[in-house]
């Protein structure tokens, strides 16, 4: 399909930010998968990325905990700066940037351990070791999971006893257990019922002042529904990034008013 | 006769044919198990299993000693393959994956799974028996353990690569390191599958005899002294078989069952435990 290689629309949003992506490039490898990006993620508020299979929207969001670095080959160009830290630093510190930067998957990745020891993980990373303080610890995440009632008298059993809509509300419990500062979601409902996803979009919903949130989805309901900011990705670009409801009311480039009304994807 | 009617035809006489061919692969497996029992089922007593070794002419005596030396040879052997073989193919799975250097290990090691027995028991002969003077136990561990090693590296080595890697990348998106990583949840993920390749590869083992002749060789003392020569099934099997006495050889059979049926339900085991895994 044919597109104006030329028009862009990205805002400054009002907000302080909390990530800026700077004339981002990646590579895997020889193919250039993100190109030129840049545009600035306002802190304490949800950002979707959207776009069509193969836009590098998930490429995008694993730039920003830095797990393409699990696998040789891949190359950053650029900066992204966390509280005006380049995290793209060859020696920044990864252990310290993914406790800050906490991620949730596409399928739900339960440890093959008790409920309890799922949550306690990340703590334990962190050296917790005190019981009791795990114990809260666990429990405040839980409930902030909206899970809690549904295992509080089964943490002892192993999470794969789970349904994959609780598994998922786990990894997000798990998540936010080490308080991150910001929450990257990868898709989380893609492989959940319907009901199980009202939950989640529930609990992103209710994140939304305490943490910076950037959510990949491919559902355009999704994305009105939970985020603040939209940024519409094409070929490895960013097309257009505004306020959700402008973008979803009003686009302002072509490409983007094609692809929220169904015209192509 | 219509091409419906042929292909019909055709259909029966090919079932019929591999399902003789099964039958046919199977039909060992029972005439061995069978003629064990009817051999040996007889002479199978208290006395032939704890009794010392019988003296030429005794018609009592048992096998204590070779069951002893045997167990002691296989679990040296286990405990030295075991932390060899996992973390090699730990390495395959985890630090070299991809890398040339393990690409070639991986093929190296899956060609000693094929070297012949009696040329590992000569190796370890050459390497341990003949520098330091004597027939000892622990070479006859060395040398199982040698055959073991490759078993152990190559499903180790399966299991971890069926771990998916999103698994990985949640406890590293957490801030895990690798070897956190590795030891918190790649291992808890493949721990059936590792245990099978373990029980299986002592049931692979457990029989050989080629390796124990040239190494621990046999004792017709009681020792749990494992740097001197010592007993084992199959070498007392092996020699009371050959021996002129009616006594000794049912004691042969009597070893042969122990080893058989000790060899077949370490194989069960370790089917059960994988298909309890792959089940659920």
């Amino acid at each position: 399909m044919e597109f104006d290689v030329k028009e862009r629309f990205v805002i400054e949003p009002k907000e302080s930010p909390k990530l800026v992506v700077d004339k981002l490039n990646f590579y895997y490898g020889e193919k250039r998968a993100l190109k030129d990006i840049s545009f600035k993620i306002p802190e304490k508020k949800v950002t979707a990325l959207i776009g069509p299979s193969g836009c590098g929207k998930t490429t995008l969001l694993r730039c920003f905990n830095r797990m393409h670095d699990l696998y040789p080959g891949n190359r950053y160009e650029g900066k992204i700066l966390l509280d005006g830290e380049n995290i793209l630093e060859k020696n920044y510190d990864l252990i310290k940037l993914r406790s800050r930067i906490g991620m949730v998957f596409q399928k739900p990745t339960a440890f093959p351990m008790s409920i309890f020891d799922n949550v306690a993980y990340g703590l334990r990373l962190k050296g917790i070791k005190n019981k009791g303080e795990l114990k809260d610890r666990v429990e405040k995440a839980l409930k902030d999971a909206a899970l809690w009632d549904e295992v509080k008298d089964r943490l002892k059993d192993p999470a794969s006893g789970l349904s994959g809509g609780q598994q998922q509300r786990l990894c997000i419990a798990r998540a936010i257990a080490v308080e991150p500062e910001v929450l990257l979601f990868d898709e989380p409902t893609s492989a959940l019922d319907p009901i199980s996803t009202a939950k989640i979009e529930e609990l992103v919903v209710s994140f939304r002042d305490r943490l910076t949130i950037v959510i990949v989805t491919h559902n355009m309901q999704q994305a009105a529904r939970v985020s603040d900011y939209t940024a519409f990705m094409y070929l490895g670009e960013l097309i257009e990034f505004n306020k959700t409801e402008e973008m979803f009311i009003t686009p302002k480039v072509k490409l983007t008013e094609d692809y929220i009304t169904g015209r192509f994807g | 006769m219509d091409a419906f009617t042929k292909r019909k035809i055709v259909n029966a006489v090919v079932l019929v044919l591999s399902t003789l061919a099964a039958l046919l692969g199977l039909v060992w497996l029972f005439w061995i198990l069978g003629t064990l029992l009817y051999k040996g089922l007889s002479s199978l007593s208290i006395e032939a299993i704890i009794g010392p070794p019988p003296s030429p002419g005794d018609n009592t005596g048992g096998l204590r000693h070779a069951i002893v030396g045997q167990t002691l040879i296989v679990l040296f052997a286990t405990l030295i393959g075991i932390p060899i073989g996992i973390i090699a193919g730990t390495y395959l799975s985890e630090y070299g994956k991809g890398s040339r250097i393990a690409n070639i290990i991986r093929d190296l090691s899956d060609v000693l799974m094929s070297v012949p027995s009696i040329v590992v028991g000569t190796f370890v002969y050459a390497i341990m028996v003949k520098p330091l003077g004597h027939f000892m136990g622990i070479a006859g561990s060395v040398s199982l353990a040698i055959m073991m090693i490759p078993i152990i590296v190559r499903t180790t080595d399966d299991m971890l690569r069926m771990v998916p890697p999103e698994l990985r990348e949640a406890a590293y998106a957490l801030g895990a390191t690798k070897f956190k990583v590795i030891k918190d949840v790649v291992y808890r993920a493949a721990i059936t599958g590792i245990m099978t390749g373990v029980i299986l590869s002592v049931a692979r083992i457990g029989g050989e005899t080629a390796p124990l002749l040239f190494t621990s060789f046999n004792n017709n003392f009681f020792t749990l002294n494992m740097f001197q020569p010592i007993a084992s099934l199959t070498v007392t099997m092996y020699d009371y078989a050959m021996s002129p006495y009616k006594y000794w050889q049912d004691l042969a059979w009597v070893a042969a069952i122990l080893l058989t049926f000790g060899v077949l339900g370490a194989n069960i085991l370790g089917r059960l435990i994988a298909h309890y895994k792959f089940k659920k």
